[in-house]
């Protein structure tokens, strides 16, 4: 491997959560975002040829080293890790509305689900998943949630874009068209 | 469960709401409706209405605000849907519109919490370096701020503070002595006089109360008389001297 791409691996490997490309070309002064990218390339093929137990993954809009998947039950098993407490129906919700309205205000979140959502917001606030991002026009100014880095982060997406985009889904939502009445 | 008997159990429970069955009104909706395959854009109202009032009563969800509102809008729109409605009315608009879109869009948003508990769980087979579940939220950072700034500001909030409301109250010691020297003054020039020469022509309350207080001194003494002619008529101070009536 290159010299840039071994010192990528050892911040990488150094490193408990993703790095972006602008926070790993801060490592060598002369090295661009362009030599970075190869860098990683360079890495992630290396991983992939010599067969090895983890992988260079690009997560959460950066670079991450990850176990591969197979290993997943043996290690969770020996509880070498904490898998991740899983999402309620209710956070999932709140989290869907917001990823794709935001930035989206509480009042907007409660109407659509039907039921009051503070409490949710504030529990997925406080997990790091969701952020008050700015504040709304018109009364009291509320509040306006969009969501995080960690949010991707624990979905494994690389960016918003990821998300399946909405005329995608089975039920996509049209205009209501005026009934007739019979 | 304990046995129906339990007297416990008979009681009305005070507020159940079973939590992770349904995340709200509109999911125990759809649930319903997706059990009887019915169609969403067509909803039997009545009868959907009907499911919901009874399952909120088994679920001891009767409770609950959010599902109240939801029987009480389909009762709503049930009730409106008999209202007879003149044919080819064009301004007529379904009362069931509002509530099937949304469901509808409420059934877009579950089919993408679906989508994201699948991308969750697949992220949850691989693990990070130092992997911790649920990173602390990171503390605010440190604020940064010089002695003058911080004293500017301190300035800027000790401003802002009001002055406090002291309702002072200042001594009035009425003048009696004043007024009965006056008075006196007055009836030894003349043998009588009036209230207005007494307390001059712009008297303040405190001039009014001392000049009564000594006229009624006064006259007590027996030093002079008062006398008024009917009520709301001026006062007549006479002179009543013990000299000469010997």
């Amino acid at each position: 491997m290159s010299p840039l791409a071994k010192l990528l691996e050892a911040a990488l490997f150094a490193s408990s959560r993703p790095l972006t490309v602008g926070e790993l070309s801060t490592l060598e002064p002369h090295a661009g975002e362009g030599a970075v990218h190869t860098g990683l390339a360079e890495i992630r093929a290396v991983y992939a040829a010599q067969d090895h137990g983890i992988e260079l993954v690009e997560i959460a809009q950066g670079w991450q080293f990850l176990t591969r998947r197979e290993y997943a039950e043996a290690i969770d098993r020996a509880q070498f890790a904490l898998r991740p407490r899983r999402l309620s129906p209710a956070a999932l919700e709140t989290l869907a509305i917001i990823a794709y309205r935001q930035p989206v205000g509480r009042g907007e979140v409660d109407e659509i689900r039907g039921v009051d959502s503070g409490a949710v917001i504030d529990k997925l606030i406080e997990r790091g998943l969701v952020e008050v991002v700015t504040r709304g026009e018109g009364l009291g100014r509320p509040l306006l949630y969009g969501t995080t880095p960690q949010f991707l982060e624990i979905l494994g997406l690389k960016d918003l874009d990821e998300l399946p985009r909405l005329d995608e889904l089975s039920v996509a939502l049209r205009p209501p068209a005026p009934t007739e009445p019979e | 469960m304990s046995a129906p008997t339990d007297p416990v159990v008979q009681e009305q429970p005070g507020f159940v709401v079973e939590l992770e069955q349904f995340s709200g009104p509109l999911d125990l909706l759809l649930h319903l409706i997706n059990e009887d395959e019915l169609d969403i854009t067509d909803l039997p109202i009545a009868k959907i209405a009907d499911q919901f009032l009874a399952v909120i009563n088994e679920l001891g969800l009767n409770q609950a605000a959010d599902y109240l509102e939801m029987a009480a809008r389909l009762l709503r729109i049930k009730a409106q849907l008999l209202l007879p409605r003149r044919l080819g009315d064009d301004e007529w608009e379904d009362p069931r519109a509002g509530l099937v879109r949304r469901l509808l869009e409420y059934q877009q948003i579950r089919e993408l919490v679906d989508w994201l508990a699948q991308a969750a769980a697949r992220r949850a087979e691989q693990f990070g370096r130092g992997f911790r579940p649920e990173p602390p939220e990171a503390p605010p950072a440190p604020l940064v701020i010089d002695l003058n700034d911080l004293l500017a500001a301190a300035e800027r909030v000790i401003a802002l503070i009001p002055e406090p409301v002291l309702h002072r109250v200042v001594p009035r010691p009425l003048d009696v002595e004043g007024a009965t020297a006056r008075i006196e003054a007055l009836l030894a020039e003349r043998e009588r006089c009036g209230w207005l020469e007494v307390v001059g022509e712009r008297p303040s309350l405190v001039d009014v109360l001392s000049a009564f207080i000594a006229l009624l001194e006064l006259a007590k003494r027996g030093a002079l008389r008062l006398s008024q002619d009917g009520p709301f008529t001026p006062i007549v101070i006479q002179r009543e001297s013990p000299r000469e009536a010997a």
